[in-house]
């Protein structure tokens, strides 16, 4: 019976290069024109392509039908402003430090404080796209449910913890947070609140290499939160 | 209570009787059964809110939600060795797998690589949680289906495995092994030889649970044919591990990508089924099992020498840039978007799990299944509360 119903002994793919991932540029850009803002491909990596907003949904069934990436792997959201809290290393009795606050995109630039971050891959060719796109001030962008049906649960997670809303979704519930909540926890500029109250004791994490002595390094405050489970 | 009249009291129970004969011609009341948050088909606490129309689901949803910890929150306010610490208690059956993927993220953004006998232990430890991780799996399958022998045999022998992790690490549940730059240490004196013995043992678990359950005709009528999904909507819902390769999808990420871990130094076989129904999902998980069991021999057969640790600073910071590193873990594709602006601890990390798109399946999947039947769908898509909500 195991011998009946298993996979072929197909050997190990060989890896297409990058000329899958040019190929994908190019088959954007003529597929979605003024609409693809940027691309990156960094050679035997992973490639970022930056869609206006407005052509999200065509993005998606572009990426889907025409490049062939037929899995959809996860979407979600970035909030490019650094956080005012810092990394919660403050001393809350002290007045709030300085800090730079200017909004700096990652890979293929972008214009707004949010973006839109997605991800499908291609089953059969062995790569996959990350795709954003900028999330102009109505916070507001076509879902992909009709592209992808997955993009359901991503999407209310997006919105719940960023704000973001999908024209078109039949149900942005919340899924984690109590309804009526207040606020958008993933937001940068909400704070964890845990953070505020008591200081963080690993702030200083240094531990000592295999082989090397353990010396003045404090190496016992690398303890995690209590054990769930 | 008013008295009724003779007129009205006719006319009352002719409403009455003529309401009944519509429920018979039209259909019945619907029902709403609530499954969970506890309920033991859930693993957890996943309540499952379902619409019934006699015995048949008509509309499911699950709710998930009730153990969100904000992981994602979490570890921007840590350092980068910090975050495998959280990171653990997100699949916490195979705690070591979910560590993997983001230290190697880290290390992609760092441009480092780990030394060759780093790489091929993570890729043992990673199985061995795969192992752990699954087995429980194949024994709680039976206590789904009314069959209580297999969860002890699988407590039984999950606990050697869970004595070798114990061994390597220094933990059983929660490792927090794996370092950026390779690993803190190496494995102690006589392990390899107690591994080599403890696969063989896990290979008789195999046996016993394909005679006791797979063979078992209660069993097959139980899942054959039961809950089946289209590769096609498989593949739309993000659907991953044993439950995409139960769909006739042969896609394996630990063979299908360039990944720096050992699993392309050696062969071994990626299984799938093409019917797609709860028995092929639970089926693929026995064969992946008993498949690990053997990538771990052959891992241990080509073990190199060397360090376990490459050069890296003591206070590490990663250099500006985003990554995204994903790798099949006992439930699924685990990945992370990891992006950083070369400060101590990441901007931002997305966490992709499995069971999160596993289970988002369930609405379209329980529509017009029967009652009982919902256990075993739920049980064979095999979820991890802790992987759903992180």
């Amino acid at each position: 019976m195991v011998n009946q119903l298993s996979s072929t002994d197909t050997p190990i793919a060989e890896l297409p290069g990058d000329a899958l991932r040019e190929r994908a540029v190019d088959q954007l850009r003529s597929e979605l024109g003024e609409a693809l803002l940027d691309s990156l491909v960094k050679p035997g990596d992973d490639m970022w392509v930056r869609v206006r907003a407005d052509a999200w949904r065509e993005a998606g069934v572009a990426l889907r039908d025409v490049v062939g990436l037929d899995y959809f792997c996860f979407l979600s959201a970035i909030d490019w402003m650094p956080s005012p809290y810092g990394r919660g290393e403050d001393d809350p009795t002290q007045p709030q430090a300085e800090r730079d606050m200017t909004i700096k995109q990652g890979y293929v630039g972008g214009d707004t404080r949010f973006q839109l971050l997605a991800r499908a891959c291609s089953i059969s060719m062995h790569f996959g796209v990350t795709i954003k796109a900028d999330i102009g001030d109505d916070m507001t962008m076509p879902t992909w449910i009709p592209v992808y049906a997955g993009a359901n649960w991503h999407e209310r997670e997006a919105h719940e913890m960023f704000g973001i809303n999908f024209a078109g979704h039949p149900d942005l519930r919340n899924m984690y947070l109590p309804t009526g909540f207040e606020g958008y926890p993933m937001r940068k500029d909400f704070p964890l609140l845990a953070r505020m109250v008591k200081p963080w004791p690993g702030i200083v994490d240094v531990e000592p290499l295999p082989g090397e002595p353990a010396d003045d390094a404090a190496s016992d405050t690398t303890s995690g939160e209590g054990g769930e489970s | 209570m008013t008295m009724l009249g003779d007129r009205e009291r006719l006319s009352y129970i002719a409403s009455q009787a003529a309401d009944a004969r519509l429920n018979v011609e039209l259909e019945t009341e619907g029902m709403t059964l609530n499954i969970g948050p506890q309920h033991p088909a859930t693993h957890g606490t996943l309540r499952i809110i379902c619409r019934l129309d006699g015995e048949q689901v008509v509309w499911a949803e699950p709710s998930a939600g009730y153990m969100h910890r904000g992981y994602e929150k979490l570890t921007e306010v840590r350092t980068f060795p910090q975050v495998t610490s959280l990171v653990n208690r997100i699949d916490w059956l195979g705690s070591f797998a979910n560590e993997v993927p983001f230290i190697l993220a880290a290390e992609k953004l760092m441009d480092i690589e780990a030394p060759p006998r780093a790489q091929h232990i993570r890729t043992i430890l990673f199985e061995l949680s795969r192992i752990a991780n699954v087995s429980l799996f194949l024994g709680d399958l039976g206590v789904q289906l009314g069959a209580i022998t297999p969860v002890f045999m699988a407590f039984r022998d999950r606990e050697y495995v869970l004595n070798l992790i114990e061994g390597a690490t220094g933990g059983r549940f929660h490792p927090n092994f794996d370092r950026i730059g390779g690993l803190k240490d190496d494995v102690p004196k006589g392990w390899i030889d107690e591994t080599r013995s403890v696969m063989k043992k896990l290979r008789t678990f195999c046996d016993e649970i394909e005679d006791l359950l797979f063979g078992n005709e209660i069993f097959q009528s139980r899942t054959r044919g039961i809950g089946v999904i289209p590769k096609d909507v498989a593949l739309q819902y993000g659907l991953s591990g044993a439950n995409l390769r139960a769909s006739g999808v042969e896609y394996d990420l630990r063979r299908d990508q360039k990944i720096a871990m050992a699993w392309d130094k050696i062969d071994f076989k990626v299984w799938t089924h093409p019917d797609g129904d709860s028995f092929a999902r639970c089926w693929i998980r026995l064969q992946e099992t008993r498949e690990a069991t053997l990538i771990v021999e052959k891992l241990l057969d080509t073990l190199p020498a060397g360090p376990v640790m490459a050069k890296v600073p003591r206070i590490i910071k990663v250099p500006e840039g985003e990554a995204w590193v994903s790798t099949e873990n006992p439930l699924g594709e685990m990945g992370y978007y990891v992006i950083s602006k070369g400060d101590l601890g990441p901007f931002r990390v997305k966490i992709r799990s499995a069971s999160f798109n596993n289970i988002s399946i369930v609405p379209w999947l329980l529509r017009g299944v029967y009652v009982p039947d919902v256990i075993t769908i739920l049980a064979s898509l095999y979820f991890i509360l802790g992987d759903i909500d992180r």
